[in-house]
């Protein structure tokens, strides 16, 4: 879990890095520049499919982690503690996770999926900034992005903290420094992400 | 604090054994005063309960000071009652109003069978002990105990570890019922003296293989155990446990 975790994050900072490039508001020119070269880069696409693989390995796990701790308290309590023992993300998280999932589903269907294809069925990359541009003129379209970049942020609060406490690094001295460093990062990442559907739903980038 | 008596009606969870399926009795309790610890009230109770020919409520509790661990009680929601670092035991009725409901639960995870009403079997915990909680010592003369140097923040750490009592209230108040945070206080004060080296890998190996045979739930780092400790026993624990064990792996260590 925590390996998987972990590699994902780093996959977020660079997929959020290359993104990013669309605020130069250039008109997508460095932005298509970094697709195209992390589209047709072998060692990057090599790298896409471990990806894939620690992607699903970690959805796999995540899920019969839950399924089996759920599985140990077969009577349950009938009051609860609710929030006042824990936060309720760090309950949350396989929920957060299918949510982060479905949104996946929704935006691999919207840039990934038709990319991939028109390149191995021979038509060429696709022009990635102006579907980025049609898609998000659509307020639902955002609205969704809005929504996964929400609950990918609370997923986030909890397991970035979680991934170090697993490897055993939540000592007194790290981790006030891990936990910092999640919550920021999962602030920053998710509104940088957050920015992007927004940003062109009311065309501050054309 | 000034004392009053109050009246107060207890939901209690009532079962005949661990085959038998259970449910709530309500029972009322009056005259019950604010002096009183929660163990006391259900003294009361029970005395209450006998003279009518009713049968007690079963509850654990052993030293009614806090270092036994026995006092098992899942009173609205938490474990042990609302105070900070306190076992039932030691929660006192001025806690509550007159009129109050009160629930109590047993401690709730498949690993801790209820016996009868709210005494559950923790013997899981003594296996897991039994696998690895044990250090060598030569036989023949003691040694001078100030040949073997201890560092003081290390044997303060270890001493924190070492107030565990194994109530098992990190269980019971964990989502995943994960007994990491008991396990972890076993391990590490043994693991930061120099008394618990020889065994170091082999130890948290066995004790996280005996955990997991017991069929206790995964920790995912949630917290809810070192919030009801009655100890204070620190999440740290665990990242060393978890830093212990990744070690005996890499370094080969098998189960003994
Ligand atoms: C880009 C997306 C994702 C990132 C960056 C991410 C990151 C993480 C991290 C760092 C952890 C903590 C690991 C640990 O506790 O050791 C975690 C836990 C978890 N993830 Fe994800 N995750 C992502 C997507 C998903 C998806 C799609 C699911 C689908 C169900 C999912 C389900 C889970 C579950 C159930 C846990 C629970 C483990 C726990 O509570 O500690 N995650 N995730
Ligand atoms: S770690 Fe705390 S809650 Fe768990 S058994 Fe020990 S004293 Fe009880
Ligand atoms: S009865 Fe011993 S700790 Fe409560």
């Amino acid at each position: 879990m925590s390996l998987t975790g972990l590699f994902l994050i780093l996959f977020l900072i660079v997929h959020c890095y290359i993104n990013a490039q669309i605020f130069y508001n250039d008109g997508g020119v460095r932005f298509n520049e970094a697709a195209h070269f992390m589209g047709t880069n072998f060692v990057i696409r090599t790298v896409e499919l471990g990806l894939f693989a620690f992607l699903i390995l970690h959805i796999v796990q995540g899920l019969l982690l839950w399924a089996k701790n759920r599985s140990r308290r077969s009577v349950g309590y009938t009051v609860s503690a609710g929030n006042k023992t824990s936060p309720w993300y760090s309950r949350s998280m396989a929920l957060l996770g299918t949510l982060v999932l479905l949104f996946l589903i929704v935006h691999l269907s919207k840039f990934w999926g038709p990319n991939r294809l028109s390149q191995t069925t021979g038509h060429g990359e696709l022009p990635l900034y102006n579907m980025m541009k049609e898609e998000f003129s659509n307020m639902w379209v955002v609205v969704i992005y809005l929504c996964g970049c929400f609950a990918l942020a609370w997923h986030l609060v909890h397991g970035f903290y979680s991934a170090f406490q697993t490897l055993g690094m939540g000592t007194h001295r790290y981790k006030g420094l891990i936990k910092g460093t999640g919550v920021a990062f999962a602030i920053i990442v998710p509104i940088i992400f957050a920015l992007m559907p927004i940003a062109f739903y009311l065309q501050w980038i054309a | 604090m000034e004392h009053y008596n109050m009246n107060l009606t207890l939901k209690v969870w009532k079962q005949k054994n661990n085959k038998a399926k259970g449910a709530f009795e309500t029972y009322k309790v009056s005259g019950i005063s604010s002096e009183m610890s929660f163990l006391e009230m259900f003294d009361v109770l029970n005395e209450q309960l006998v003279a009518e020919n009713k049968e007690p409520i079963a509850f654990d509790h052993d030293c009614r000071e806090g270092i036994c661990g026995m006092c098992s009680m899942y009173i609205n929601g938490r474990a042990h009652g609302p105070w900070h670092q306190t076992t039932t035991c030691q929660l006192h009725m001025r806690e509550y109003k007159d009129g109050d409901t009160i629930v109590v639960e047993p401690w709730r995870a498949n690993s801790f069978p209820v016996i009868k009403d709210l005494v559950v079997d923790r013997s899981a915990f003594d296996r897991i002990v039994a696998a690895g909680g044990y250090i060598s010592v030569n036989t023949g003369n003691a040694q001078d105990a100030n040949c073997l140097p201890v560092d003081k923040q290390r044997a303060d750490e270890s001493f924190a570890a070492a107030t565990c009592i194994g109530c098992g209230a990190c269980v019971a108040a964990c989502p995943n019922t994960s007994a990491m945070l008991f396990v972890s206080a076993k391990v590490s004060h043994l693991a930061l003296l120099p008394q618990g080296e020889p065994e170091r890998k082999s130890r948290a190996v066995n004790m996280i293989h005996q955990m997991d045979t017991e069929d206790f739930g995964s920790c995912t780092n949630i917290g809810a155990c070192e919030a009801e400790c009655p100890k204070g026993i620190s999440l740290e624990n665990i990242a060393r446990l978890n830093r212990e064990y990744l070690g005996a792996m890499f370094s080969g260590s098998k189960e003994a």
